[in-house]
């Protein structure tokens, strides 16, 4: 199929209907909006469903029930939406149930605005509701890649009975750009574990309760076994220039695509330097930032947070070397040159 | 084997023995003299009068009937506080040929989930709800619900609910009576065997309702809670029979056929 021009919230929408996702349950947000007007118009055209809630509360549980019963279901909202769904993650990542929610993040605390930021970083990649559990967090930089995440997000959910989250910004949701979709896949059977409503699965039981210690321990153990293998095998990550770079920027989301033109800028003017992008936000690629603490000099990391995803770099890198931070927040994207100037006066100057 | 039939047996789509529980699994975690077991009941001979066995898939909420899975031997989803009414939306919606029930106390629909019921009832959502009105958080120890009555005194009302303080308390049928799409609304009460004998006719109808397609709905059941009440079971049915159905009024609110 041919590349088409789609919008990274459209595109979020197409992917999940390829990667036979049959049903939405959302609520109206800006900048996440166009999810659930594209979701419906594309669900029921593929036979799906879709369900304008009347709460982000309730979407999130509509997301619980349609994934009990074994089908493949997805959600959209943007930080004061994801706060009001904190409460079903941690329900269905209690009884186990996959599902995909796209957060296009907008900026806070509160009603903040709506330009992009970076702040759900803690709420989403901490867990932002209660008990031991985590999410699974792709971060796309693309139009391509909220496509191809989406798609993506669908089989980890599967495989490892989660909630993951696409971890996205108001300015990836908003903009256009040439898009490859995946071609369709059918929509997969109910797993053994689903209620469906037949005789065969009659006996099955979706619940987040263990009332005993050992039991519930025991729970937690298997959650913590899941979350293990998953840092074991999905970390993702982008690497840029980085073979020789004495300087490592490290930035997920739009804020890669600024630092890659500060990678290029930055070499243009005799400095080595290299970015880490990471993809997966959990499971967050640690090891890469630990052996890249071996050799090279120091990390910058840009945010459009106060600080979030700077706290797992340094724990990453351990104090081996200096980790400057630069944010920017309210809506407002670092230039390349802003962000070159400060590598320049924080770092070299330094060095 | 005894060569006369039982013509009083557990239903059928109770589990023979509870092996959901942890601890003496041949009776209900419910209190003596509490009105859930005899709702259970009631919903499970009405399940197995209608054969919908293989079909049903029952929504615990949070509360007293948490542990509703424990005993029902059909698909069992237990969900977060108050949003029962979500949940069994997406399942019907997912699952169309599926019975799905949302099985609630006065805290979970009513106070926490009252926006849930609202919007459920008002999209004529086709799933059956079992409204358990006992006046009283119960699993928690006695506080005030929002069907509490006027002078009741909770743990968090010591003094008894006044209006102006707590608010009267809430008529879910008569709100939910308010909107169009609900097919059915009745409230009934366990106060006593005729009326017991009524529950049991319109759950039965409630459940039908869902089988033949008629639209969403709901049964309010005013039961008793004789441990929390700190009543004797015999006092607390007397209680729900003359001072709870003088505030809530059992009958029909809509009955419109599929």
């Amino acid at each position: 199929m041919a590349k088409q021009l789609a919008k990274g919230n459209e595109a979020a929408v197409k992917a999940a209907v390829a990667a036979g996702c049959r049903a939405f349950y959302g609520y109206p947000i800006t900048p996440a909006s166009e999810i659930a007007d594209a979701a419906a118009v594309y669900f029921p055209a593929a036979g799906g469903v879709f369900l304008q809630a009347e709460s982000e509360v309730a979407a999130i549980n509509m997301v619980y029930g349609a994934a009990a019963t074994g089908v493949r279901v997805m959600s959209a909202s943007s930080g004061p939406g994801i706060s009001l769904m904190q409460e079903g993650f941690s329900y269905l990542a209690g009884a186990e149930l996959p599902c995909v929610v796209v957060d296009v993040m907008r900026g806070g605390p509160g009603l903040g605005n709506i330009l992009p930021e970076q702040g759900d970083y803690h709420q989403v990649v901490k867990g932002g509701g209660h008990g031991n559990y985590r999410t699974l967090v792709l971060a796309p930089d693309s139009v391509q890649e909220m496509a191809d995440f989406t798609a993506l997000a669908f089989d980890l959910a599967d495989e490892y009975r989660n909630p993951v989250v696409v971890l996205a910004d108001g300015s990836i949701g908003q903009m256009m750009e040439p898009v490859q979709f995946p071609a369709p896949r059918p929509v997969r059977a109910a797993p053994p574990w689903a209620v469906t409503g037949e005789r065969a699965t009659r006996h099955n039981l979706i619940t987040s309760i263990h009332l005993e210690a050992e039991d519930l321990e025991g729970h937690l153990r298997s959650l913590e076994a899941k979350y293990r293998r998953a840092e074991q095998r999905e970390v993702r990550a982008e690497s840029w220039r980085i073979e020789d770079a004495e300087i490592i920027l490290v930035g997920y989301g739009i804020v890669g695509r600024i630092l890659k033109a500060v990678v290029g800028q930055g070499r243009h003017h005799g400095l080595a330097l290299g970015l880490l992008r990471p993809i997966t936000l959990y499971p967050f690629p640690k090891a890469r930032l630990r052996a890249l603490a071996a050799r090279a000099q120091a990390f910058v990391v840009v945010e459009l947070s106060n600080g979030q995803m700077v706290e797992d770099v340094r724990l990453a890198v351990e104090g081996r070397r200096p980790v400057e931070f630069l944010g920017r927040m309210g809506g407002s994207l670092p230039s390349a040159e802003e962000v070159l100037a400060f590598v320049e006066e924080e770092v070299f100057s330094h060095a | 084997m005894p060569e006369y039939a039982p013509v009083h047996a557990k239903p059928h789509c109770f589990y023979e023995r509870y092996e959901r529980k942890a601890e003496l699994q041949h009776q209900t975690h419910y209190c003596p003299g509490c009105g859930h077991g005899i709702v259970h009941k009631l919903l499970a001979q009405a399940i197995d009068g209608l054969g919908i066995q293989d079909r049903t898939i029952l929504v615990s909420p949070v509360g007293c009937s948490v542990f509703a899975y424990y005993y029902f031997d059909v698909g069992n989803i237990q969900v977060a506080h108050g949003r029962a009414p979500a949940v069994a939306t997406a399942v019907k919606r997912s699952r169309p040929e599926s019975i799905v029930i949302s099985y609630q106390g006065d805290g979970d629909l009513a106070a926490i989930g009252s926006a849930e019921i609202l919007h459920a009832a008002n999209r004529g959502e086709l799933i059956t709800v079992i409204f358990v009105n006992n006046a009283i958080y119960g699993m928690t120890g006695g506080q005030m619900a929002p069907t509490t009555l006027l002078g009741m005194k909770t743990t968090t009302s010591p003094q008894g609910r006044t209006a102006a303080g707590e608010g009267f308390p809430i008529h879910v049928c008569e709100l939910l009576a308010s909107l169009e799409a609900p097919a059915f609304i009745e409230r009934v009460a366990l106060g006593n065997n005729q009326q017991i004998m009524r529950a049991a006719r319109v759950l039965r109808r409630a459940l039908e309702n869902q089988v033949k397609g008629a639209g969403f709905s709901f049964v309010e059941v005013l039961a008793q809670c004789p441990t929390v009440w700190g009543m004797q079971p015999v006092e607390a049915q007397k209680f729900v029979r003359e001072k709870m159905t003088g505030t809530f009024a059992l009958g029909n609110f809509r009955d419109r056929r599929g």
